[in-house]
């Protein structure tokens, strides 16, 4: 960032403030209902960010992100459900699975391009959404209650609106902060390259394929974060937070705040899930306005808010 | 033992139905991929069209034949129009912003629908000369709409080959799908070619769409679900293949159909029946994604791509 | 510009509604499917449960009452995420509804952990009946296991030696054939599950049925699926060939679809709309003046939801904070229920009759639904042993 004070880090530097102080406000008013909203939109604006390290940064189009939010999701609650409630169990084993999942659809899915790709990662999502909905001991399609949140041994209480909100901030400034550190480095380097131009790439010597195969686990992993945090928000997981519509919302999130940018997901998040929000309190029919909203941003505002606020310095 | 057999011949009409369904939908998507390199996952709204129009037409004239030719007519106007306006904004971009875009489009036609129709849904009753069971073998009945699903849509398999094979027009097609700088290049009017294109694959969903309406449902969101399997047949069959689509669907069908009446009685060797119907619908449905999967990496062009590459 | 936009609407979500000085009115949530097929569902509950409030007065237990009305459209998920914003985004003090027994488990947790009363004028699965009961929690309706248990004597009465069973697979499809096993002492030659909600194409399932050749099926499709199955099945030429005995697939918003396919053929209910006490004469009637359709079960249930709420308001003179008090006062299940008088048990599901129930063609021509006879009385659900409660 070459000049501080853009318009766009103002924004940035803006929300950023307001996410900070959201507890205070609710604290003094005694209105919950906003904490829960934004604790929501900061766990699918985590998962989003992983999503943007591989789509928006490496050009790979995974139509079936949603799965490791599923997949974390499920992890804490058949622990849960089989009394397994330590977080300190719980969630390395679900940054595991992930990768797991993750390497070997990766391994498999990098051998093809285009809309091939975004078929055949929608196609693996769908196996997997397909199998929690045949676990019939863990509810299948009804869905799976936890009752009791990952427990930390007293060191963080999730059940804590207010703790688990900040947890939540702190995982996803922790994330972004970790996208740019890897957009930035060789490994970066080699991911944009290889969206622009994957010959060349490979022209200069790169084994393209490890590199990103390497993207796709670690967002992999960081969306299972995610996943892991929604459960425990919700107390509840099913196979419908995996569907392909799902994932289809994380990919409108991206587009909406800017395909690319470090923050765009966390905007677009914000964004999509406010409209939401506020449009359904107006009137029952609000979706008939996104849709052909994702179509002009699609259409006519490529770079989504973020590309507009960057487009603003030059004005 | 006798049972088990005649069990199996009706799935397997099941099936053969089924497929033949998930063709006319493929057809009409495969033939857009292939011309205009276009993702359309609007697909699904003009096979939700279809069948809501057939039924308020069939509400408005009573005769199920006249409201099905209405059907195709209204469908095919709004496809067309939704290419004018819409769709053809994307040509030549990023298959994202195709799949974006008609994302989009997928939710406003469904709040579209339930502000002109409401939310509950809509029927679609079968003519009474339709209604009954026909005895196909001795002592093998079958219902005589089902058996009408099949023929008409293997008439317009047929029709689609004639038209692709052996018109003026279907020339224009196939040489679209395997290069169409090409035909553009021969001064043939693309814009015109591709928003017919467009309005014929929609009126193809449309009558898929009326098809099972009597049988299933004419509901909101109807589309989805079926447009990914239709998604998985055309990948299997090869991208701007209709021969490819025309086996891949029956295959499918065939596979989808007969994989979710016998798994369960496999399970059930070893599990509740509860347990074991939920496994079986689930693995067989992910039979479906697996063998796409495994085409996907095996053969990435599909078993019969239109183009030579 | 597009900055303003978003923090404008940030914080107009965030600013919500100011809080309520004084508790002067009840606030009533309502769960229910308002968008897609089911919706006459729901439709049919909000209207009974208006027409309720209008025989009140407006008023529950003297006070004015404020009802918010949610979808849930027959998703777990949805549901759950409407519960906690009624909880705690607009802090009603009653939470009514819920067709569905998935959207219902889903729900369960953050009603009790926040002490909300929870009643439920349709589902009732087998869980919150037992190990899951809890004092918030009352049932206007049954729970799931009683009206498919019914049947299964019904269908005992008939001679019935050997049954084909078929339904959904979800909570309340498995607890409808545990239901029909736990009475019917018959054979039961076959049991498939099917997938709910999408599944739509029975053709498989009465194919089997058929090879099976059993003495009857029972079924239980609610709603849509209802219409589907019985088209399916009459398309198939079963009717004359496999008697069809059924649970909660024919009711008033099914049969109209499902018009004369639906002759003949037995369910069974803890409601139907020709019983003869005063409360359901005039609920019946000032229903048809209103909306020109008979009402269903889940109408009516959802009737008796208000009269249940408007006891409990009343019984504490309009001071809802005291919630023990107002239990104790649902306890007694006392006031004027549309499907006569009933008690409650120990995990607040009531004890009561089940009726048979048969379609036949009314005086304009049309099929109606018609009592025919009392298949067993004072009911209770097998589950309450399981529960803790006293």
């Amino acid at each position: 960032m070459s000049a501080f004070f853009t318009v766009r880090s103002l924004v940035i530097g803006a929300l950023l403030v307001f996410l900070a102080l959201l507890p205070v406000y609710v604290a003094t008013t005694g209105q919950f209902f906003p904490l829960t909203l934004f604790t929501r939109i900061i766990i699918l604006a985590l998962a989003a960010t992983s999503l943007n390290l591989i789509l928006g940064y490496g050009g790979m189009v995974s139509f079936g992100h949603a799965a490791y939010l599923g997949l974390g999701g499920y992890v804490v609650g058949i622990l849960a459900k089989e009394g397994i409630t330590s977080g300190f169990a719980q969630w390395p084993l679900v940054l595991a699975v992930c990768a797991l999942f993750a390497l070997v659809v990766g391994a498999l899915c990098l051998r093809t391009r285009g809309v091939y790709f975004i078929m055949i990662t929608l196609a693996f999502a769908q196996m997997i959404y397909y199998v929690a909905v045949g676990l019939d001991r863990y509810g299948g399609d009804d869905g799976l209650t936890i009752y009791r949140r990952s427990q930390f041994a007293g060191l963080i209480d999730l059940s804590g609106k207010v703790q688990f909100y900040y947890l939540c901030l702190a995982l996803l400034l922790a994330a972004i902060w970790l996208v740019s550190r890897l957009v930035n480095s060789r490994f970066g380097m080699v991911i944009r390259g290889s969206r622009s131009n994957e010959r060349r790439m490979r022209a200069i010597g790169f084994p393209v394929f490890r590199y990103q195969l390497t993207g796709f686990v670690i967002a992999g992993m960081m969306c299972g974060l995610a996943g892991a945090l929604l459960a425990n928000h919700t107390d509840f997981i099913s196979p419908a937070a995996m569907h392909w519509t799902r994932s289809g919302d994380l990919i409108v999130m991206i587009v909406l705040g800017g395909i690319g940018s470090l923050f765009g997901p966390l905007i677009g998040a914000v964004m999509l899930l406010v409209l939401e929000e506020g449009l359904s309190r107006l009137t029952e029919y609000w979706q008939i306005v996104v849709g052909p909203l994702l179509l002009f941003v699609v259409v006519y505002a490529h770079g989504g808010i973020d590309g507009v606020l960057a487009s603003l310095r030059h004005a | 033992m006798h049972d088990e057999v005649i069990l199996l011949f009706e799935q397997c009409l099941n099936g053969l139905q089924f497929g033949l369904l998930l063709f006319l939908l493929a057809a009409g998507l495969t033939l857009v991929f292939g011309i205009m390199d276009f993702v359309n996952l609007a697909h699904g709204s003009f096979y939700m069209l279809g069948a809501y129009f057939a039924a308020t037409f069939a509400a408005l004239t009573q005769s199920f034949v006249l409201s099905a030719v209405l059907a195709l007519a209204a469908t095919l106007a709004v496809g067309m129009a939704a290419e004018v306006i819409a769709i053809r904004k994307l040509y030549g971009r990023d298959h994202l912003d195709h799949v974006l875009g008609t994302f989009g489009l997928i939710l406003f036609f469904n709040e579209l629908v339930r502000l002109i129709w409401g939310p509950a849904g809509m029927n679609l009753a079968l003519p009474p000369y339709l209604s009954t069971s026909i005895e196909i073998l001795p002592d093998v009945y079958y219902p005589a709409y089902r058996l009408a699903v099949i023929m008409v849509a293997l008439v317009v398999a047929f029709f689609l080959y004639i038209v692709v094979m052996r018109t003026r027009v279907g020339m224009l097609i196939r040489a679209g799908a395997s290069n169409r700088e090409m035909v553009s290049a021969l001064g043939i009017n693309i814009r015109l070619l591709y928003t017919f294109v467009f309005g014929v694959g929609a009126a193809l969903a449309a009558l898929a769409g009326l098809i099972q309406a009597p049988i299933l449902t004419v509901q909101i969101g109807m589309g989805e679900n079926i447009l990914i399997v239709a998604l998985v047949v055309i990948i299997i069959g090869g991208i701007g293949s209709i021969r490819g689509a025309f086996i891949a669907a029956i295959f499918v069908g065939l596979v989808d159909t007969v994989g979710r009446a016998f798994l369960p009685e496999f399970f059930r060797l070893v599990m509740t029946p509860a347990a074991a119907s939920a496994l079986a619908p689930a693995l067989s449905s992910m039979l479906i994604y697996l063998l796409m999967a495994a085409v996907l990496v095996l053969r990435p062009q599909g078993f019969f791509p239109a183009d030579g590459r | 510009m597009r900055k303003s936009v978003v923090a404008i609407s940030a914080l107009i979500a965030c600013l919500g509604v100011p809080a309520l000085a004084q508790q002067k009115s009840v606030k009533i949530g309502f769960i229910s499917t308002f968008s897609g097929p089911p919706a006459v569902i729901g439709n049919d509950m909000r209207n009974s449960f208006e027409l309720a409030l209008d025989h009140l007065g407006r008023k529950v237990g003297g006070l004015p009452v404020e009802v918010i009305y949610e979808d849930d459209q027959q998703k777990p998920e949805v549901g759950k995420q409407k519960t906690d914003k009624l909880i705690e985004s607009d802090h009603v003090d009653f939470i009514v509804g819920y067709i569905w027994s998935n959207v219902l488990l889903a729900s369960l947790k953050p009603a009790i952990d926040s002490k909300t009363i929870m009643i439920s004028s349709n589902a009732g699965p087998s869980q919150i009946a037992g190990e899951l009961c809890s004092p918030y929690f009352f049932s206007t309706s049954w729970q799931n296991d009683q009206t498919p248990a019914a049947i299964g004597l019904y269908m005992n009465q008939k001679g019935v030696k050997s049954a084909y069973l078929v339904g959904p697979n979800y909570a309340a499809g498995k607890d409808m054939m545990a239901g029909v096993k736990a009475t019917f002492k018959g054979k039961i030659v076959g049991e498939e599950y099917t997938r709910w909600p999408d599944q739509l194409d029975f053709s498989a399932e009465l194919s089997k049925g058929r090879a099976a050749k059993p003495d009857a099926m029972f079924v239980f499709y609610p709603g849509a699926a209802g219409v589907q199955f019985l088209n399916q099945y009459v398309q198939a030429g079963l009717k004359n060939q496999i008697p069809l005995y059924t649970a909660f697939t024919i009711d008033e918003t099914t049969l109209p679809r499902q018009g004369e396919n639906a002759l003949g053929i037995p369910g069974a209910q803890e409601w139907v709309n020709d019983l003869p006490n005063d409360a359901n004469k005039k609920f019946v009637a000032d229903y048809k003046a209103k909306h020109k359709a008979s009402p269903s079960f889940y109408g009516a249930q959802s009737y008796d939801a208000a009269l249940l709420v408007n006891s409990a308001v009343a019984a504490v003179k309009g001071d809802v904070a005291r919630k023990a008090d107002m239990i104790k006062a649902m306890e007694k299940a006392d006031f004027a229920s549309v499907r006569g008088s009933f008690r409650y048990g120990n995990n607040h599901f009531p004890i009561q009759n089940f009726y048979l129930q048969d379609v036949v063609k009314g005086p304009d021509g049309m099929p109606v639904l018609k009592t025919v006879a009392t298949i067993v009385k004072d009911d209770q659900d097998v589950f309450h042993d399981k529960c803790t409660m006293k």
